[in-house]
């Protein structure tokens, strides 16, 4: 009874939110949403501490009818935030800006040589006849004076913070031949309150925090939320009472349509339902269940819903993760003793330990190239994010890249670049973003209220 | 027995119930609280609960006190039942022996440390143990059922040993069949 009404009760409000969101209103999402336990983002490595490619992005000038944008909104303010956190880039400060150049015919490239910056970006916000800004934007080299890019963008009123997103995507990568990925989104859930009265929610934000949504509320846990490849989907695990089921407390595994609202559950066996993990062609879902009385990874086909048992061992084997490919599993088991990573072909087979360093090493994400690996890692009372880079064959190097007592769930961006991962603050959960590149660089996402966990970055938009 | 000597003994007493306390009290439980209307010294129609066993609530306030303690706890990253909890599980054992009527949800629980889904596994292996120790005190199959909840329902915060090790537990809650 308790449980089922919060259920259908979200459903409804979900469809509803869908709407405001299809009628172009963006900027109304966030007041019709729950954004109590939304995150604001602060970096908490200054500038001075980092290196990376010095680079130049002058405010953009302002030649719209319409008001002056927030500082959210402000293009220039944004791109550089983004930069900033990605460890590969030191943007100049917005106090040095001793000169305004809004197009590339203005650029005095002495007077930024002067100021060391590699690269300097100007641009222009104008107004399109239909209501919707213009963003024209440029990407200069200092060294050559060449220019490199020069585009515009389109962007709704309240929709700039997006456009820049996608403005330092393009720059990242025309700088560093590797797709940014600020333009994507994350997922990751919140508890609020205590006792019998705790609320889990699920949410969707952008990658930088911004924009949080809700897409699920329940009085029963969620965990281990994960993207569909296209990104239109979320499979996470909840503790929910569902309608054909009398007993609470039994985990099951919903697939949930971010557009629509529309949630199915697709596993809700005896045991253990965990760990979902969508197979890269999107076809297959990679799971741990304990029907057969002990965690297995188990891998279902959505069109047939037939299951395939992958693993037959006493240990606990859990949190499987798909090759780029999808040929291979890495998973967390104990099979050895103490919980590690190993890899065994999707088909099944024998699995291959991985991870060597460390007492303690579970919770794997898998980058695009199937080569760098993140992970949780423990030694003693004190457990942090690792990453292992086996692009060199095994046993690869591990480094440790987070500096927390209690991090855990690392979630790699599309591009590998950065991790997004779960700390304690006291006895509070919240988020950080680190780079992976073991510059301890790292960007706190933190929540007005409740204790953030399990985070999931998501997948590329598509092009 | 001077004054000193009487605090003492009453101090005692107080720590040992408190200790007590600790694990007897659970929200899941629907536990005889002081609201409860039913007058709790009176002899209800039960034929004899003088053992505290023929009780048709464990939940009696005349049962036997060893069914008051609910929860078993555990070392770090491990399952097996420590011995100090033999005298429980053989308690609720020959209480659902004599109560068919009676099945024991056993939901098992993690620390905080760690990833959540091999907690999720360790919570359920811990519940899986006491079951196993049940059986092999003949209870019934059938009266037993395993949860785990990982880590995600704690029962306190702190990032603490003993905070840790309250939360490395299987909970006994009792249903009806």
């Amino acid at each position: 009874m308790r449980s089922m009404m919060p259920v259908r009760f979200w459903v409804v409000w979900l469809s509803a939110l869908g709407f405001i969101l299809g009628s172009s209103a963006l900027a109304s999402a966030q007041t019709a949403g729950e954004t109590g336990a939304g995150l604001t983002s602060t970096l908490t490595v200054t500038p001075g501490q980092r290196g990376g490619i010095k680079i130049a992005v002058v405010p953009f000038a302002w030649e719209s009818a319409a008001p002056p944008p927030s500082q959210e909104q402000d293009v220039a303010r944004v791109i550089r935030s983004n930069f900033n956190r990605s460890g590969k880039f030191e943007a100049l400060r917005e106090d040095r800006y001793g000169e305004l150049p809004t197009t590339a015919a203005d650029v005095n490239f002495g007077f930024w040589k002067l100021a060391k910056q590699e690269y300097v970006v100007v641009g222009r916000v104008t107004d399109n006849p239909d209501g919707t800004f213009r963003i024209s934007y440029e990407l200069l080299k200092t060294a050559n004076e060449k220019r490199l890019l020069g585009f515009a963008e389109i962007g709704r009123p309240g929709d700039l913070r997006r456009v820049a997103h996608r403005i330092a995507d393009t720059i990242y990568e025309q700088i560093l031949g590797v797709r940014g990925a600020f333009d994507t989104q994350v997922a990751y859930v919140t508890s609020t309150g205590v006792g019998r009265d705790i609320t889990y929610r699920l949410w969707v934000a952008h990658s930088d925090g911004f924009n949080p949504i809700a897409i699920a509320k329940n009085n029963e846990p969620f965990l281990s939320p994960a993207w569909s490849p296209d990104g239109k989907r979320l499979a996470y695990v909840s503790f929910e009472r569902l309608a054909n089921r009398s007993e609470p407390g039994r985990s099951s595994i919903i697939v949930q349509e971010l557009a629509s609202g529309v949630r199915k559950a697709y596993s809700s066996f005896r045991g253990i339902n965990g760990a979902p993990a969508f197979s890269p062609d999107g076809t297959r879902l990679a799971m741990t269940l304990s029907r057969t009385g002990n965690p297995e990874i188990t891998v279902m086909d959505f069109a047939s819903g037939k299951l395939t048992q992958l693993t037959r061992h006493y240990a606990i084997d859990t949190e499987p993760q798909w090759s780029p490919d999808g040929q291979q599993l890495f998973f967390t088991s104990d099979r050895g003793g103490k919980p590690q990573i190993y890899r065994m072909a999707a088909t099944g087979g024998d699995p291959v330990r991985i991870s060597f360093q460390g007492e303690y090493n579970a919770r794997v994400s898998v980058g695009f190239d199937g080569n760098l690996l993140a992970m949780v890692q423990g030694n003693g009372n004190v457990y942090r994010i690792a990453a292992l880079d086996r692009s060199r064959g095994d046993p690869g190097t591990t480094t440790i890249i987070t500096d927390g007592r209690l991090d855990e769930s690392p979630s790699l961006a599309p591009n590998a670049s950065m991790v997004l991962y779960a700390a304690r603050e006291g006895t509070r959960g919240v988020l950080y973003a680190a780079a992976v590149d073991g510059t301890r660089l790292k960007q706190r996402l933190a929540s007005s209220e409740g204790d953030v966990r399990e985070p999931a970055w998501g997948p590329f938009r598509p092009r | 027995m001077n004054n000193t000597m009487r605090v003492l003994v009453i101090a005692l007493a107080v720590a040992g119930l408190a200790a007590c306390g600790n694990k007897t009290v659970k929200d899941d439980v629907r536990s005889t609280t002081p609201s409860d209307p039913r007058p709790t010294q009176v002899q209800t129609n039960n034929t004899d609960t003088s053992d505290g066993f023929s009780v048709a609530d464990p939940n009696d306030p005349n049962a036997a006190p060893c069914l008051k303690v609910r929860v078993v706890n555990f070392d770090f990253d491990q399952s097996s039942v420590r011995p100090e909890f033999q005298a429980t599980i053989d308690c609720h054992a020959k209480y659902l022996g004599l109560n068919g009527q009676w099945a024991l949800s056993l939901e098992g629980h993690a620390d905080e440390r760690g990833s959540r889904e091999y907690n999720m596994g360790l919570g359920e292996r811990r519940g899986n143990s006491v079951s196993d120790l049940f059986k092999a005190k003949g209870t019934d199959s059938s009266q037993l059922m395993v949860t785990s909840f990982g880590e995600e329902r704690p029962t306190c915060t702190e990032s603490s040993e003993d905070c840790w090790s309250n939360n490395r537990r299987v909970e006994l809650v009792y249903t009806k069949k």
